[in-house]
């Protein structure tokens, strides 16, 4: 009952009229940001978190106004799947297999429309999922000390590769690269300087949001700039009528068992750290297609169901994975990583404190996610159209927008020359990391964690009077140091043949419909 | 290969870093554990990463050609040259110069670039300054 006088509370927080204005920006360039190939919900938060931040808004408006374009680009991400067959972010990759064989067949437009309610539902019981479960992990989360914090942002780093991971290695670079690089600036406990090599520059340390920035969303210029594609390639895109927009009653019952059941297992996959959207899309496909199409008769040829479920799963995930950011201060994903950001740049420690400090932060939050998927499903039906038009922006125009972009905000956060050019430098960074196959959300984490890993990894140790063993002394240390090992270890074992899995199930699709 | 070199390069950085971390100066006011030893724990698993490279390296990525590894490096000079001139020209003439660059090399054709490139300086300055107040950097034009 607490629980609905707080959500009460939040929906009064939420309902006024700039917040609803912020929801409805949000949800609106969300979409089109998560349809754009190369402009996933990572790269579209970051962007945006410098911008929200220049224009001064509040904590509350800029978290509504950010989460908005979080779910609206879990929504945007199916529409390039289904049109083009190129997914608009990774989650969205399964939703190609069925969506771009209906869209072939003339249907374009019902399976925009299913994945469009397929989406929502995955998202509105995902969000109920966070209102009901958060508040219970934060009970938990009171008990953790610092030690077992610090064991806790080991096992955010340890699985963060997911099960899919192939080399672990170099998620572990990643991470020691973000960690090594939060440690510039000057020491929080002693006063000390470290690693600034006297440039004045870099004694506040590096701000994560120009790391992100460059990271995420140069890179991708950089990317583009790399496989630029003649003039005469890109105009022999294929042309695909949308059909009829709205889905039949029929197609929609005859989907919601899979819609619910997908859901669940979204849900949970989000929750859980190393899975996030991409895992839960891929295990809510292959677990639809076991239990209604065992002999593969229609899935991967336009059956429905075969877009209803990873639609439904990424977007049940993206909620889930919404629970232990919130409660636990830890993200599970590369977006909810992001959208540490947003709070910690906003002066907001998320964690179990965040509760009880914050109620109106969380709960205004949680109020907006629910109106923003109204808004989703009312504008994704009918403007779709809209939507499919902005695919037809070419990169060559639209890539130098978001470098600019990218640009304006970090000057108007710090108005230095400084800060851009590190950006530049991290955007290079990216290229290469990426080139190299080396993940580039763990380094993201690492230079948000960094501090605070070390700080209560520091206070554990001097509490317990320089015995390290502190680290170790509890019983739910060792869960959480067990957990961390296994999730690291795993992956080496299973992880090659979970995403070989994951290929092979999209290559066949792909000659099947060649 | 490439493995091998990031390796080499990888290891490389976490010496220098551990080498880095040991000339911290120590403040007489310190913690038991000090400024020092989580950056080392860092350096070393940075080592071990590298180490891991240069012992099983991945396949081979597809590296680009070296005409687009010159785009890359010229683009990445040319967003470098906007930073240092930005608070010098202003944003309106730095972002047309390097969005028209940038949209060139993507494939527009070069009168077309002048105009996007104007284009996208214009229109980030309405909706940013104008609409939404943002400060942007003003420079010779004074506006």
């Amino acid at each position: 009952m607490e629980t609905l006088s707080n959500l009460a509370d939040g929906f009064a927080v939420a309902l006024t009229f700039q917040n609803i204005a912020l929801a409805l920006a949000g949800c609106f360039l969300g979409t089109i940001m998560g349809a754009l190939p190369g402009l996933g919900p990572s790269n579209g938060v970051a962007i945006l978190i410098p911008l929200a931040f220049t224009l001064g808004l509040g904590a509350t408006p800029a978290l509504i106004l950010l989460t908005s374009v979080y779910y609206g680009a879990m929504y945007g991400g199916r529409i390039s799947s289904i049109l083009l067959n190129i997914p608009g972010d990774e989650p969205a990759m399964m939703t190609c297999l069925d969506g771009y064989p209906m869209a072939q067949q003339g249907r374009a437009g019902e399976a925009l429309a299913l994945s469009g309610v397929a989406s929502f539902v995955g998202a509105f019981f995902a969000t109920w999922g966070l209102v009901l479960l958060a508040p219970q992990l934060v009970k938990v989360a009171l008990l953790f000390g610092p030690a077992e914090y610090f064991a806790l942002f080991t096992l955010a780093f340890a699985t963060l590769g997911g099960i899919s991971a192939t080399n672990q290695a170099k998620s572990a670079f990643a991470a020691a690269l973000g960690l090594g690089l939060a440690m510039i600036g000057v020491d929080t406990q002693t006063g000390v300087p470290r690693f600034t090599f006297g440039e004045v520059h870099l004694y506040d340390g590096i701000d994560f949001l120009v790391a992100i920035v460059g990271l995420f969303a140069l890179s991708e210029v950089f990317i583009f700039l790399e496989h630029r594609r003649s003039a005469a390639e890109e105009a022999a895109k294929p042309k695909i009528e949308i059909g009829r927009i709205t889905p039949s009653w029929k197609m929609l019952r005859y989907c919601t068992p899979t819609m619910l059941r997908t859901t669940v297992l979204g849900f949970i996959a989000g929750v859980l750290p190393g899975a996030g959207a991409s895992l839960g899309s891929f295990i809510s496909y292959s677990m639809e297609k076991k239990l209604v199409d065992p002999e593969g008769k229609t899935f991967g040829k336009g059956d429905p169901r075969g877009v209803a479920a990873p639609e439904a799963g990424n977007n049940a995930a993206a909620g889930g994975a919404l629970v232990p950011m919130l409660a636990l201060g830890v993200p599970g994903s590369g977006t909810t990583a992001v959208l540490l950001a947003v709070l910690l740049s906003l002066n907001i420690t998320p964690g179990p404190l965040l509760f009880t400090q914050n109620p109106d932060v969380v709960w205004g939050l949680i109020a907006a996610l629910f109106i923003g998927n109204f808004m989703l499903l009312a504008m994704n039906i009918p403007m779709v159209g809209l939507f499919t038009r902005v695919l037809m922006v070419p990169p060559r125009i639209l890539m130098p927008v978001v470098a600019m972009i990218s640009f304006v905000g970090i000057y108007g956060i710090s108005g230095s020359s400084f800060d851009l050019m590190v950006m530049v430098g991290f955007g290079i960074m990216g290229w290469v990391l990426r080139k190299m196959d080396v993940p580039l959300v763990p380094v993201i984490l690492g230079t948000l964690l960094g501090n605070e890993m070390e700080v209560n990894m520091r206070r554990a140790v001097t509490i317990a009077d320089g015995d390290y063993s502190v680290l170790i002394g509890s019983p739910l240390t060792i869960v959480l140091w067990s957990v961390a090992i296994i999730g690291f270890i795993l992956p080496i074992f299973v992880g090659g043949v979970v995403k070989r899995k994951m290929r092979t199930a999209r290559d066949k699709e792909a000659s099947q419909t060649d | 290969m490439s493995d091998r070199i990031f390796g080499g390069i990888g290891l490389l950085l976490a010496l220098i870093y551990a080498w880095q971390a040991t000339i911290i100066q120590e403040s007489f006011l310190s913690d038991a554990v000090g400024p020092k030893t989580f950056p080392l724990i860092i350096a070393c698993i940075l080592a071990l990463a590298s180490v891991y490279f240069l012992l099983k390296p991945d396949p081979e990525p597809t590296w680009p050609s070296y005409g687009r590894l010159a785009e890359i490096f010229f683009a990445a000079l040319v967003m470098l040259a906007y930073a240092e001139l930005l608070p010098v020209l202003g944003f309106l003439i730095a972002t047309a110069l390097a969005s028209g660059y940038l949209t060139w090399r993507l494939g527009t054709p070069p009168l077309q670039s002048v105009v996007v490139g104007v284009g996208t300086s214009v229109g980030i300055y309405i909706v940013f300054k104008l609409i939404l107040g943002l400060s942007l950097a003003s420079g010779i034009l004074g506006f």
